[in-house]
């Protein structure tokens, strides 16, 4: 189990993690969500023993990253940010390399990543510079499993890469889960909030909320509506002007809307955009989503 | 010991893998020790001359024909006027005007002895002494041949001369003075500026905030980046003293032995000062600058280009903590002299000093965690 209590990092004058406690638990995919700058690198990197904590403290089963660092690291595979595999090196020599490193071997632990790496063997004799973002990706993973570490930190590891891989890259991780293994991972898409366990939608540093997605998005109570329109500008400007509105912002292709009243219907909005003259393509009453119940969160 | 090991095969993967480095690495000694070798001499030829002959006598021809007769001297005009010459003194790059004073015969033969005025252009000085002292050798030469002359005739005793002998180097092969000192900074530069690039990329590249995450201990991976260079720099030095033995006949007085012990503590320290800036940086831009700013001062007060005995007494003291003063001094010393281990101890154990304080502070300001 993992349980962060009152963790804090200071950069000068800038808090870029403030105060945050929460608790995850063993055999979690657990997902750090929120905007770029919200905090959620810096309090990766003070769980995984590379950084050191303002105040506060992290615990890992019972071990501390800033005391027991050594211990940590033997338990604990770590994919940063940005890609950081040697570059020159194959696929074959990477993953070699890293297994060494930790005192094992490929062959020992390649049921861990049999199912990753086999998307990439085909290349092993490739230099991982030469790799595709997806394929990048895919080795990061495996050389972060190679120790069968307790413990997986992911940072925005789908970052930069295409629709496709960053959907088997999911798959991947919910197979991960469930050989035991604790995922911790933060990306700033909302739509992958709704394949974690768990979720902490993080902003400036706080965590606003952490619930199961669905928990998320179940306190989100007010009715909420796409609107389809080629005139989004106008639309918003419009329906930003109306006395219901409790918030309106541009969602995908579409505008949400969220209204005051409870009993408001389609037809009440669709009247009020003929009355402003703005044409749509249709009104619809929709499910609230994870970055709904986060654009809530943000104004407090 | 196995992570040491693993993380040395992997710096020799990058090395062998990186074509254009090692193709340097074999050709920028052989060019350096050919062009700057040669290029970096003090032995003077050609020195131009005009020499005023107000005499006009045998015996100032005498003279003259001595200095046409020398390699070091070009006499370029002959002429009984100074004006004229001293107006080409200024005007033109002349080395130096030899002035034959009216009376010189006359005056010897009166007195038994006579002087001739050297002027000398000092803008490079040593060339002007250099200038200086090839003119007295000269001069002294022709007076012991008149002397000889003279006394066989007269009868009166024969003068006594003081002849000298440069032992160690005894041709004052300029080359012999150069070819270990211009070694010492090629093995110098291959080994430390690499070393440091090497860990600075690591950084610039974020390969090293994956290693820092492993279990590998700070002094298994700062040793492991002080390995792979150490070797190349033995290689280097081993390439140069064979270029050295077959291009310019250096001579090996001293054992070969002593000479690599003393390399291989010599570059321990200068990595370990190359990987301190580089744990100290953040970008390969800074390591270069930072790199060559120490370099240059340990080159320019090493005593390869002007005798470490000639600086001011701050300067010999800064010389107790410059590793390229010992390596050089060495260098000369054992190929040169033949001295043994026990005769550069003094020097091993200096440099083995920066080596025990530079190395611990590499792996100490190293961090894995921020």
């Amino acid at each position: 189990m993992i349980t962060i209590h009152q963790l804090t990092k200071q950069f000068g004058p800038v808090t870029a993690v403030d105060r945050v406690s929460l608790t995850v638990n063993g055999g979690e995919l657990f997902g750090f969500i929120g905007p770029d700058g919200a905090g959620k690198t810096t309090l990766l990197r003070m769980v995984n023993s590379l950084m050191l904590p303002t105040s506060g403290e992290v615990s890992l089963w019972g071990l501390n990253p800033v005391t027991d660092y050594k211990q940590v690291r033997t338990m604990i595979g770590y994919m940063p940010g940005k890609f950081s595999l040697y570059l020159d090196l194959t696929v074959e020599e990477n993953l070699q390399f890293f297994a060494s490193v930790f005192g094992t071997t490929v062959a020992e632990n390649y049921h861990l990543i049999a199912d990753i790496y086999s998307h990439i063997e085909l290349f092993k004799h490739r230099k991982a510079g030469q790799l595709s973002g997806g394929m990048k990706q895919k080795l990061a993973l495996s050389c972060a499993l190679i120790h069968k570490p307790r413990l997986l930190i992911l940072d925005e590891p789908t970052t930069g890469v295409d629709a496709v891989s960053r959907g088997e890259f999911w798959e991947m991780l919910r197979k991960l889960k469930h050989s035991g293994i604790t995922i911790l991972v933060s990306t700033p898409y909302m739509d992958e909030a709704a394949l974690c366990d768990r979720v902490a939608l993080m902003q400036n540093g706080n965590v606003l909320q952490v619930d199961t997605p669905i928990g998320i998005t179940q306190g989100f109570t007010r009715p909420l509506f796409a609107i389809r329109t080629q005139h989004r500008h106008e639309a918003l400007q419009s329906l930003r002007g109306w006395e219901y509105v409790h918030k309106v912002y541009p969602y995908g292709e579409t505008l949400h809307y969220i209204d005051h009243r409870q009993g408001v219907t389609v037809d009440d909005i669709e009247a009020y955009l003929s009355v402003c003259g703005i044409a749509h393509q249709g009104v619809q009453r929709v499910a609230p989503g994870i970055e709904d119940r986060f654009m809530e969160l943000m104004d407090g | 010991m196995r992570t040491l090991l693993f993380l040395i095969q992997k710096e020799f993967l990058q090395i062998f893998r990186n074509k254009v480095l090692l193709r340097l690495m074999l050709v920028l000694p052989v060019v350096q020790l050919i062009v700057l070798v040669n290029a970096a001499t003090l032995d003077m030829k050609d020195n131009c001359v005009i020499i005023v002959d107000q005499d006009g006598t045998s015996m100032s021809q005498g003279l003259i024909s001595k200095f046409n007769a020398s390699p070091f001297f070009r006499v370029l005009d002959i002429t009984p006027e100074l004006e004229p010459a001293m107006k080409r003194f200024r005007g033109e790059r002349i080395d130096a005007i030899l002035v034959i004073p009216h009376r010189m015969e006359k005056d010897y033969h009166r007195s038994g002895s006579s002087s001739v005025q050297l002027l000398t252009n000092a803008i490079n000085s040593t060339r002007a002494q250099l200038t200086y002292s090839y003119t007295q050798a000269l001069v002294n030469d022709y007076n012991g041949q008149i002397g000889i002359a003279q006394s066989s005739v007269t009868g009166s005793p024969v003068r006594v001369n003081a002849s000298w002998r440069y032992w160690f180097n005894p041709e004052l092969n300029y080359k012999y003075y150069m070819l270990p000192g211009i070694l010492v900074i090629l093995v110098t530069i291959i080994g430390m500026f690499m070393a440091a690039i090497n860990l600075v990329r690591e950084k610039e590249m974020g390969t090293l905030e994956q290693i820092n995450v492993t279990p590998v201990r700070r002094s298994q991976f700062i040793t492991a980046k002080l390995v792979p260079f150490w070797m190349i720099g033995m290689f280097e030095l081993a390439l140069g003293l064979i270029i050295g033995k077959l291009l310019y006949h250096i001579p090996f007085e001293g054992s070969l032995v002593v000479l690599f012990l003393f390399a291989g503590v010599y570059l321990v320290a200068m990595l370990a000062l190359g990987l301190l800036i580089s744990t100290s940086v953040q970008t390969q831009q800074q390591v270069l600058f930072m790199s060559y700013f120490f370099l240059l001062i340990f080159i320019m007060m090493s005593g390869l280009f002007t005798p470490v005995e000639n600086m001011p007494d701050w300067g010999q003291a800064f010389n107790r903590i410059n590793p390229l003063y010992y390596f050089i001094e060495t260098m000369r010393r054992v190929l040169l002299k033949g001295s043994g281990f026990a005769d550069i101890l003094p020097l091993l154990a200096g440099v083995g000093a920066i080596a025990l304080v530079a190395l611990p502070l590499a792996i100490y300001s190293y961090k894995k965690t921020n």
